[in-house]
């Protein structure tokens, strides 16, 4: 089954590598705080993300000066 | 129809261009998978009836079944539902991100070439130019097509990502970029091959060895290309139709990080009892029903995402969509695993079973999910609350299910009594039945298996309609990028 020397090793390196991204994804914070990350879908369209990013002006506001 | 965001504002400033949502490649993607939505399900629909009625191929080679199958196949699973499948990550991964797409001239070539290579597989394979590989019978050329548009799939969803405003890799997204990073992966692989003339090439692998590649890739596609993809689709979209966050963020995470871990080896359940030694057919199956987990899981979280609010799926006609698909990925990620077992396998191999347990999945999961993703997305990227007929929507979702059940329960019937019929063995060894008697047995089935399709299409033919007065009665607007974004664009 010389096809399984292919597919196997190959496996296991994308294993390792989803491996790497999981750590990666663990350790730099994103499965922190998911019920907000939930949520924040629903109400991207109006609301600032990160408060040091906010400037004095409400969103909508903001909006208006932009477009 | 589809002007980008910078033509329908050509007045603006620049800075009010760079604080929108790039559109353009969404909108063409999202018309592109309606029309060969109703290209891919007519052609579905002659072939099943030439099953009940061979005569039907007019005697004209390229309309025999055997050419027009694999046009079918692909034309629903690449064409409508990778349309469906680039129109949602273009839209989502610009969402979730707030910020607009990496390279937007990048994603309208993506959607001129991936038109081109649908064409080119609508010229060639009625021909009868094929690698002879199921789900990738298209010839080394337009193998090698498909290869860079992928490519620059990539480039533009993870050029996106890359350059997100927000912190937080929504999980949506996590199951579109598996999704192609796999596809990349499966194709590249699976389509090695030697080219014998510039429509002519021989595999690079073998016999067993390349069944057992092909199978890989096969049943890989089905997990990546037809599952992740559109669990991505209804991440985002059943949240945004509900008005509610998902279920359980936390199970979604671990939804997608199981499945991605256990696919890779479910393809050896398709070889069973062939030449693949006997370990790695065991291998497959044992991995089969390993992923009944994970994919219960996720569709347990999907619809309990109405718990408390069952209501709206009463008045929603797009809720409907989305919902009844994730039963059906239910119903079809239940069965899967219970026909990689070896002694159903047995009955079930072979026979028309396989094809109602696909299209279970296809019809019902990918084909139901697709449309309400459209039904969501169509009318807001044309400046629109609402589809032009909510009614019209209703009506389709019924007409679509009715014609889903007649498909699978047809198959169901048909399989059973086929596998029955061609292990029955008579007390001196000798066959029962010949297999001709038991496609004469099937033909009833066949027919009411047309009329599900018929009504499926139909389904489909209504959204068509529907879509194209929605269009005529909008226009194309650009969708401003919160604004805290665009302050840091």
């Amino acid at each position: 089954m010389d096809s399984l020397y292919l597919l196997i090793p190959l496996s296991v390196a994308l294993v390792l590598a989803i491996l790497a991204v999981f750590g990666w994804a663990l350790h730099g914070g994103q499965f922190e705080d998911l019920e907000s990350e939930a949520e924040r879908i629903l109400t991207e369209e109006d609301r600032p993300l990160d408060s040091d990013q906010a400037s004095g002006k409400s969103p909508r506001e903001q909006s208006r000066d932009l477009i | 129809m589809a002007s980008s965001a910078a033509t329908s504002t050509p007045a603006a400033p620049r800075r009010a261009t760079d604080g929108v949502y790039n559109d353009t490649a969404v909108r063409l993607f999202a018309l592109a998978a309606v029309v060969w939505g109703v290209v891919g399900m007519l052609v579905g629909v002659i072939i099943a009836a030439q099953l009940a009625w061979p005569q039907l191929n007019l005697g004209i080679p390229w309309l025999s079944y055997g050419r027009l199958r694999p046009l079918h196949t692909n034309a629903v699973i690449f064409a409508f539902g990778g349309s469906v499948l680039f129109a949602t990550a273009y839209h989502v991964v610009q969402r979730t991100c707030q910020t607009r797409l990496f390279m937007p001239g990048l994603a309208l070539f993506t959607f001129w070439a991936w038109q081109l290579v649908i064409v080119a597989a609508a010229i060639t394979l009625p021909l009868g130019l094929t690698q002879g590989k199921e789900y990738a019978e298209l010839e080394w050329p337009i193998d090698l097509l498909i290869a860079v548009v992928w490519v620059s799939y990539a480039i533009v969803f993870f050029g996106t990502i890359g350059t997100r405003k927000v912190r937080h890799i929504y999980v949506a997204n996590w199951f579109f970029g598996a999704f192609i990073i796999a596809v990349a992966l499966l194709h590249i692989v699976n389509s090695v091959a030697i080219p014998a003339g510039l429509f002519k090439s021989y595999s690079a692998y073998s016999g067993v060895q390349d069944a057992m590649i092909q199978w890989w890739y096969g049943h890989n596609a089905v997990g990546f290309f037809l599952t992740a993809g559109f669990l991505g689709i209804m991440y985002y979209y059943i949240p945004k139709q509900a008005e509610r966050p998902i279920y359980s963020y936390r199970l979604s995470i671990v939804h997608f990080w199981a499945l991605i871990f256990t696919y890779m080896w479910a393809g050896p359940h398709h070889l069973h009892y062939t030449a693949l030694p006997d370990w790695a057919q065991s291998v497959g199956m044992v991995f089969s029903l390993v992923l009944l987990a994970p994919s219960w899981g996720g569709m347990i979280n999907g619809i309990m995402t109405l718990s408390g609010a069952w209501h709206k799926l009463r008045d929603d006609p797009i809720l409907k969509f989305l919902i009844v698909s994730l039963s059906f990925y239910g119903m079809s990620t239940f069965e899967g695993p219970m026909m990689s077992i070896k002694t159903v396998n047995a009955l079930s191999h072979y026979t028309d079973w396989t094809v109602g347990h696909v299209h279970s999945g296809a019809l019902g999961w990918v084909g139901l999910i697709s449309m309400g993703a459209l039904y969501h997305l169509i009318p807001r990227l044309f400046g629109r609350t609402a589809m032009f007929s909510v009614k019209a929507i209703e009506l389709h979702f019924w007409i679509a299910t009715i014609g889903i059940v007649l498909y699978i329960a047809a198959m169901w019937i048909a399989g059973v009594m086929q596998g029955l019929m061609w292990r029955a063995v008579n007390a001196d060894g000798t066959l029962v039945y010949t297999f001709v008697e038991s496609v004469k047995a099937t033909y009833p089935y066949y027919v009411v298996r047309l009329v599900g399709g018929l009504l499926y299409l139909t389904g489909m033919l209504i959204m068509a309609w529907n879509v194209v007065m929605t269009v005529r009665s909008g226009k194309a607007v650009a969708a401003p990028i919160p604004v805290v974004a665009a302050a840091h664009a």
